[in-house]
């Protein structure tokens, strides 16, 4: 992936000092991390780093402890101004409209088919009329390959073809920020390659993403940034070629990419 | 034997009709108030939920009989004075609500988690994801057990025969006192509610069937 | 609402309701042990017979499992001495009644933990030399069992609430002891809330005791 110019603009995802615990256990302990407008930043990282959760809270499915994430300015899950109150259950609805979230197990609605999983959100949220939200879900069908299967039921495709429904769902909103949650790691590794062109070709579209993956070779590719993340901060961050590069000089990254290849080298 | 059945049914009739009549209203009203309980239940403030998942319990851990002689008998004394029928009705209300609470709990909850994520992730706020996600997938899920629910309630309002309702159960009594036939009367009466409950449970199978598209 | 709480009447006859709440809890353990011979041999018969069998065993489930628990009680009460030369007293009546009761649900549980039992087991037993009724007894039975119990618990608690029915034809068991208290003392909200008190404790430290039992020995689904 070609380096990314980061324009003037202030960013479009801005988390500062964001800490999170779930009872006693602390998750997230101080994490910072920007996101510009037509990005590509992936976070890459061991079980437990919290790479997960941070993804979650930026469309508030997870509430945070402290710090800030914050959608061009707009606090996600608080209300503007100094005391911390929760936001209504109808703003929510708003701010989560402008993120979109690609599943690992897919979480279509079964009792819908393809085209219906993506018009939902197009009739109740986005308000559009029945005829204009199908001939949307039908276009951005196309767009990912699927366009004979808009008709079928999630039962009736396999778990590639599920997940680029998947996708197509969060990307007809719309959304100011696509965030991919370890899309492929629930998908036979025949059928990751299709699910991955799509991601590809969105992003050279100029589709803000932020992805958590396994694909250390997805993340090299098609990543402006790299992130990893090591026990709830992140450790180390930089272009693809940094990151994977000789000087790498975090300890754990290259710990952490020499297990990888280890256990990818059969 | 067949004279005395025919002899018979002319007396059983009104009976069956009571039982019938009893059972529609009990699961009527009972799955309104259990279901709306029931969301209750699973998205409502702490209070509630341990209030209505206390009444369930401790419901469903009596027999049907202590509830309804609880109700019968109890009633009168809070001031209210009702009819037996009613009263036998009421106890059979109070114990479908809280199978159907059950039915609820069960239908909801087996929903995979992601789904609500998914409902929330693409905007949609709270009454839309319920209305449009969640329900659709509980009703399936939510019928076949209920549908088993209604041949207990059939089978349950036999008890209020010992109310003094004049269910078909009671009828049965009546005619076996007369002509003391009981074995060829109660196998009789067993062969009616057969087919009442038999004709529920076949339609509680095919429903199954139309609604196994869901892949669990 | 004039009426006061007085337990002391209660306390009194107690008794009866103790009484009343063993022979329950014996009623429903004779029930679920005759119930269990019947449904294991039932369920062997099923799974190993032919059309005639399975429709028999078949009908017998059906007609046991939709028709009142009452019925079946008077049906075998009343009914059953007037062909059969039987002259029984109104517990053994009630026992034969809720162990055909319990028969019948039990053929199903049993039945569908036989055909739960992994095809690997008995493989397995088969390539070490053991007979088919050898597989059956030691290894397919056993594991066949700590399949099923979760469901055997739960019938039982059942069996105990259905108990209540034998009321009706004076079992002394303990809602018949519950409404002698209520005739005899008209002491209603009390005699109600004491015995509802009881079957909720004996259910609930049932299921805890057998949930205890199953986590040593059941298989977990």
């Amino acid at each position: 992936m070609a380096p990314f110019s980061p324009t003037a603009t202030p960013p479009l995802l801005r988390i500062a000092d964001l800490r999170k615990s779930y009872g006693q256990t602390r998750v997230l302990h101080g994490v910072d991390l920007d996101v510009a407008r037509g990005e590509v930043v992936t976070i890459i990282g061991p079980s437990g780093s919290g790479k997960t959760t941070l993804l979650r809270c930026v469309n508030f499915l997870e509430t945070y402890d402290q710090g800030s994430i914050a959608i061009d300015g707009r606090e996600v899950g608080y209300r503007d101004g100094a005391a911390r109150k929760l936001r209504s259950e109808r703003d929510l609805a708003r701010m989560r409209a402008e993120t979109g979230m690609v599943f690992q197990s897919f979480n279509l609605f079964p009792h819908l088919t393809a085209a219906q999983n993506i018009m939902l959100g197009l009739t109740k949220v986005r308000r559009m009329g029945s005829a204009e939200a199908r001939a949307k879900a039908l276009h951005w069908l196309a767009r990912v390959g699927l366009a004979d299967k808009a008709d079928r039921l999630p039962s009736e495709l396999s778990g590639g073809q599920q997940q680029r429904v998947g996708i197509a769902r969060a990307v007809a909103m719309e959304p100011k920020i696509l965030l991919l949650d370890e899309i492929t790691s629930a998908l036979d590794p025949e059928l990751v390659g299709e699910v991955l062109d799509v991601v590809l070709s969105l992003a050279a579209d100029g589709m803000t993403m932020l992805v958590v993956t396994h694909e250390i070779g997805f993340a090299r590719d098609a990543s402006h940034r790299i992130v990893f993340m090591a026990d709830g901060v992140v450790n180390a961050e930089g272009p693809p070629a940094e990151i994977f590069g000789p000087d790498q000089t975090s300890e754990r990254l290259r710990g952490f990419l020499a297990r990888f290849s280890r256990a990818h080298r059969l | 034997m067949l004279a005395q059945i025919t002899y018979a049914i002319p007396f059983l009739i009104p009976g069956l009709l009571v039982t019938l009549e009893v059972s529609v209203i009990t699961v009527v009203i009972a799955t309104a108030i259990g279901v709306l309980l029931g969301v209750g239940l699973i998205y409502g403030p702490a209070p509630l939920r341990w209030v209505i998942r206390g009444f369930s319990d401790i419901i469903r851990g009596i027999p049907i009989l202590v509830l309804l002689f609880f109700v019968y008998y109890g009633l009168p004394l809070t001031g209210l004075n009702l009819q037996p029928f009613a009263a036998a009705v009421l106890g059979l209300i109070v114990f479908k609500v809280a199978q159907v609470i059950e039915n609820v709990r069960g239908a909801i909850g087996s929903i995979p988690k992601g789904q609500m994520d998914a409902a929330k992730s693409i905007g949609l706020p709270f009454p839309e994801r319920l209305a449009y996600v969640i329900a659709p997938q509980a009703l399936r899920r939510f019928l076949p057990p209920w549908l088993n629910g209604v041949t207990d309630a059939v089978k349950g309002s036999a008890l209020i025969s010992l109310l003094g309702v004049g269910d078909l159960m009671f009828d049965i009594q009546k005619v076996v006192g007369r002509t003391y036939s009981p074995l060829t009367l109660y196998c009789f009466g067993a062969f009616l509610y057969f087919l009442i409950n038999y004709a529920l449970s076949l339609g509680s199978r095919a429903l199954e069937r139309r609604f196994s598209y869901i892949r669990d | 609402m004039g009426y006061h709480l007085n337990f002391t009447l209660i306390w009194r006859n107690f008794d009866k309701l103790w009484s009343g709440l063993i022979l329950s809890l014996e009623l429903a353990l004779l029930s679920i042990v005759i119930g269990c011979v019947i449904g294991l041999a039932l369920a062997a018969l099923y799974v190993s017979g032919g059309r005639v069998v399975r429709a028999l065993i078949a009908a017998y489930v059906e007609v046991v499992r939709n028709v009142p628990l009452l019925l079946l009680v008077y049906l075998v009460f009343y009914g059953l001495p007037t062909v059969v030369n039987i002259a029984y007293g109104n517990t053994t009546s009630f026992v034969v009644t809720l162990s055909a009761y319990a028969g019948a649900y039990l053929v199903e549980v049993f039945r569908s933990g036989l055909e739960a039992v992994p095809r690997g087991l008995s493989d397995a037993g088969k390539s070490i030399g053991l007979t088919p009724w050898q597989r059956l007894i030691h290894v397919r039975l056993p594991t066949m069992l700590r399949i099923v119990l979760p469901a055997l618990s739960n019938t039982f608690v059942s069996l105990f609430k259905d108990t209540s029915v034998a009321s009706v034809i004076a079992v002394p068991e303990l809602t018949y002891g519950a409404q002698w208290i209520n005739f005899n003392t008209f002491r209603i909200m009390e005699v109600y809330l004491v015995v509802t008190g009881m079957y909720l404790v004996t259910g609930y430290a049932i299921l805890i005791g057998l949930r205890m039992l199953e986590r040593r020995y059941a298989i977990g689904r």
